[in-house]
């Protein structure tokens, strides 16, 4: 119990910070780092909720594919590798306000509606992996089968889209 | 642990997400302030499956990661695209629609 | 057809419109159907004649069958008996229709039928249908035939609604139709200057009269309690409900109608110069029946004038007065005419005169019966100077330059002439013999004594007149267009008529011969009902005497002075008073003069251009001042309210939408991140209101 509030809180943390880097840094690259430091802490979020698969899953396709991707089209797009000069456009300020505003909202509604909810001790951990699929081509085959046309769909745009002519 | 904590935690990435996506100029970092959402999404949604005990929270999160990527995809194809024809991807630059 | 009488004045009506429409493609020109129209409403009027007849002599006792009785009646006429008192009252049959109904007053258009309005009526079929036969021939091949015949027709209809009217309205409407189509038919050939003229002058005299006739029908439909009836403006005023002078100004108001209409002393310049119309057109209108409207008139409304004048008492009044001075001032100047039928237009005023005269010494039956005996001899009169004209002078009219000696080329004609003559003179036996003297006596014995001698005077004047007529016309040496033109009888169309007229010119007298004591023409015409108690004149030798002692001066003068040419020779150039008085008669007492150029150039002249300056100075100078006020009132607002104040909101209005238009663009910058940041600001922002409030 007490170990899992420490990992969480540690883990918490790195976030945090990682997620303000993201946010605030200069060098689009570094941006891209301190987003796979936040990835991968919620990698760990996941595994302290008892959600193994989706946590492998996390890492594979976020780790290993988005923060690629986006690298990828850092380097196709030109943007300086290195500082840059004003990241930050001109509204940051309204940006600011709207998130600290938002972020009073949510975190007040938050405490106020679901204080002291514990979450349950005992999770089946085993097999969590059988369970899901038990569930994804159950319940959920519809929109397994939707999904599976998207990915089609965003593939043939993504290469339409990007071609040279 | 209390649900609260993981619940605040996805509050305060979601919020993040939100300064990133309107104070960022450069077009990739506002999609990685995107990522940031969508994740902080996935934390809570985790966060409430298991409070429920069953795993459709769990499966919603799957599929959101799934589609995250495919944005991402559509989304660098567009910057690129943009950036062929502006020759560069400073989202306050693109303004024909002004009024 | 007492009860049907309306259908009288409408055949001719028909045939009037009938005439303009189809006239142009028959052969004779519209005149078969104005022919056939006036024969139908003749023979209805005598139908009424008959039933009149029987009414009025049925009263007395008992319902008797209608026509045998009538017949009856009449056969008892014919043979000279004496005829018991009537003390019945027979009242007029009357119809009317309301036509127009406003503010308690109803206007009525209908039949009124009594012995005047049958009497009338059958005098007026007997003359018009007689002179459209004899246009047959007489306007052969004119070129405006057919306008000539609907407006003959026209004019018999209008006599005849007149005739008929029951109420003054009614009469007014056929004045005046008579007065219009009188107008057309004088100034038929208005090609020529002097015809229109003429019908212009004949207009304008009679429209002077006719303001007396509105003026007379307002006042009387005031003063008698907003009535326009005939019958109840009479009872009324016998009665004495009338107001004196109300009842005085509109008998005289009406009066100065029966002036201009009846040609009187000083209306009278119009009637010689009417002559330039066609000659069955002066028979017809100005002999016969138009010109008799006002004597009618005057008869129609006797006991409204018996009130308003007096008449009752002898001496004198207003009518009686005229009257006179009409009979010898026309029948001076007919001796100065060397136009027979200007002759004859003076001749007529002068009858006409009687007529009035009779009226105003209270011979009520005297005065209608002579109108009805000189309607048949002055029309005969006329046509037989159409006759000579049409077939002995070659058109001209001329008796001095034209005539003469004509009795041998036209027997026919000059025997009728000779007897309408010795009817208008009063011939004894003749009709004029009976009805002139019964005006004379009536005044002699009714107390109107200077009026008795007055008729006497003019009927020395007539007999001499006429003779001298007949002198220049038919005896002595044929003279210009007689002498070289081959005169002939006229055709049958022509003689025809002429011959009836001098039979009933003969005949028509015996109907109310005095002397033989036959009084049909007064019981039969004379109305019982609302009439003032008017004295019949009993038959006296001296009077006879004096009669023909008057006549026979008149005959003996002109038979010595043309025949026998005693005082020929240049009697009037040698004495300067005679001469003085010819020139006087010559230029018709300078009446002309006088209202041509003393009256109508005095209004001509200073009053309309005083009218002029006044409309163009002082009333055109408010509307144009109103012009100029309201301009300038217009440009002011213009400025103003409309520029400044309307403009400025309206411009207002327009800049507040592009002033808070171009801030609010401001918006729309067209970049993505801003609008998220709106959205999430606005979404936040009510989050936080929510979490809040709720």
């Amino acid at each position: 119990m007490v170990a899992q509030n420490i990992s969480f809180g540690v883990i918490a943390f790195v976030m945090a910070v990682s997620a303000i880097k993201v946010v605030t840094t200069r060098n689009v690259v570094h941006a891209a780092l301190w987003l796979v430091l936040v990835l991968a802490g919620a990698a760990g979020q996941y595994i302290l909720l008892a959600a193994e698969f989706v946590a492998a899953t996390q890492v594979l396709v976020y780790i290993g594919a988005i923060v690629v991707l986006f690298l990828f089209g850092t380097m196709l797009t030109r943007a300086r590798i290195g500082r840059t000069e004003a990241v930050g456009n001109r509204q940051w300020g309204t940006a600011l306000f709207v998130a600290v505003v938002l972020a009073g909202t949510l975190g007040y509604t938050l405490i106020d509606a679901f204080r002291g909810e514990k979450l349950p001790e005992s999770v089946d951990v085993t097999s969590n992996t059988h369970r899901v699929s038990d569930v994804i081509f159950g319940t959920y085959l519809l929109p397994f089968w939707a999904l599976s046309v998207v990915l089609l769909a965003v593939l043939i745009g993504a290469i339409v889209l990007a071609r040279r002519e | 642990m209390l649900l609260n904590q993981f619940l605040l935690l996805g509050a305060f990435l979601f919020c993040t997400g939100v300064y990133g996506v309107l104070a960022r100029r450069n077009a990739v970092l506002v999609l990685m302030s995107i990522e940031l959402i969508l994740n902080s999404v996935n934390i809570n949604l985790l966060a409430f499956a298991m409070r429920n005990g069953n795993l459709d929270g769990q499966v919603f999160a799957l599929f959101i990661i799934a589609i995250a990527a495919a944005e991402v995809g559509v989304g660098l194809a567009m910057v690129l695209l943009i950036y062929r024809n502006r020759r560069s991807i400073a989202l306050d630059e693109l303004d024909a629609l002004k009024g | 057809m007492l009860r049907n009488g309306w259908i009288i004045p409408l055949l001719p009506v028909a045939a009037f419109w009938l005439i303009l429409f189809v006239g142009k493609r028959l052969p004779r020109k519209g005149a078969e159907l104005g022919i056939l129209a006036t024969g139908g409403s003749l023979v209805l009027s005598f139908v009424a004649a008959y039933q009149w007849i029987d009414r009025v002599t049925g009263a007395e006792g008992g319902d008797h069958g209608g026509t045998e009785h009538a017949l009856r009646a009449i056969g008892r006429s014919i043979l000279p008996m004496a005829e018991e008192a009537h003390g019945a009252v027979v009242e007029p049959v009357i119809r009317t229709f309301t036509w127009w109904q406003s503010g308690g007053v109803e206007f009525t258009f209908g039949t009124h039928m009594d012995g005047l309005s049958v009497m009338m009526i059958v005098v007026v079929g007997i003359i018009s249908l007689l002179v459209q036969i004899y246009s047959t021939e007489y306007m052969k091949g004119d070129e405006r035939e057919v306008h000539y015949f609907a407006a003959l027709n026209l004019f018999t209809a209008g006599m005849l609604i007149m005739a008929v009217a029951p109420n003054t309205v009614q009469l007014l409407l056929g004045w005046e139709i008579m007065g219009l189509c009188s107008f057309m038919l004088i100034g038929h050939w208005w090609e020529e200057k002097k015809n229109s003229d003429a019908a212009m002058k004949a207009f304008f005299t009679t429209r002077t009269g006719d303001i007396g006739l509105l003026v007379g029908i307002s006042i009387l439909f005031f003063a008698a309690g907003n009535t326009f009836d005939i019958v109840t403006l009479n009872e009324r005023a016998l009665a004495g409900e009338i107001g004196d002078t109300a009842l005085f100004l509109g008998a005289l108001a009406l009066f100065v109608a029966v002036i201009g209409k009846s040609g009187q002393f000083p209306l009278h310049t119009w009637l010689p110069d009417a002559m330039a119309g066609p000659t069955p057109v002066s028979s017809i209108i100005h002999a016969a029946t138009m010109v008799v409207a006002g004597v009618y008139l005057v008869a129609r409304l006797y006991g409204v004038f018996w009130e308003a004048f007096d008449i009752a008492d002898g001496g004198s009044n207003l009518i009686a007065i005229i009257g006179a001075i009409t009979i010898v001032i026309a029948a001076l100047l007919a001796f100065v005419q060397s136009d027979i039928k200007k002759v004859l237009a003076y001749s007529t005023i002068s009858q006409l005169g009687y007529m009035v005269m009779g009226l105003g010494v209270g011979g009520w039956t005297a005065a209608v019966f002579h109108l009805f005996t000189h309607a048949f001899f002055k029309c005969l009169l006329f046509l037989g100077a159409g006759s000579i004209s049409h077939s002995g002078s070659h058109h001209s009219f001329d008796m001095k330059r034209d005539m003469g000696g004509l009795r041998k080329a036209m027997p026919v004609t000059f025997w009728t002439f000779i007897i309408g003559t010795a009817a208008l003179t009063g011939f004894p036996l003749t009709a004029g013999f009976f009805s002139k003297d019964e005006i004379i006596a009536t005044a002699g014995q009714g107390g109107y004594d200077f009026f008795a001698w007055v008729g006497l005077a003019g009927a020395v004047l007539t007999a001499a007149y006429m003779t001298r007529v007949i002198y220049l016309t038919f005896f002595g040496e044929p003279r210009g267009a007689a002498a070289h033109h081959h005169p002939h009888e006229s055709p049958k169309a022509i003689t025809v008529p002429l011959m009836v007229l001098a039979a009933l010119s003969l005949g028509a007298g015996f109907l109310n011969a005095v002397m033989f004591d036959i009084h049909k023409f007064q019981e039969w015409v004379e109305p019982t009902f609302a009439f003032p108690g008017v004295t019949h004149p009993e038959f006296e030798v001296g009077e006879l005497v004096l009669a023909l002692i008057a006549i026979a001066i008149g005959y003996g003068a002109s038979y010595a002075y043309y025949w026998r040419g005693v005082g020929q020779g240049r009697f009037v150039e040698r004495n300067a008073l005679a001469r003085g008085g010819y020139r006087i008669l010559e230029n018709k007492y300078y009446l002309d003069w006088l209202y041509e150029q003393v009256v109508v150039a005095g209004i001509k002249g200073p009053i309309a251009k005083a009218a002029y300056w006044i409309n163009q100075y002082v009333i055109d100078a408010v509307v144009n001042a109103l012009g100029i006020a309201s301009r300038e009132g217009g440009r002011w607002v213009y400025r103003n309210l409309d520029q400044r104040v309307v403009d400025g909101a309206v411009n207002g209005a327009g800049f507040t939408a592009g002033g808070s238009g171009a801030v609010l663009r401001k918006v729309q910058t067209g970049k993505v991140q801003q609008y998220g940041a709106l959205l999430f600001g606005a979404a936040a922002v009510s989050g936080l209101v929510l979490v809040i409030v709720v």
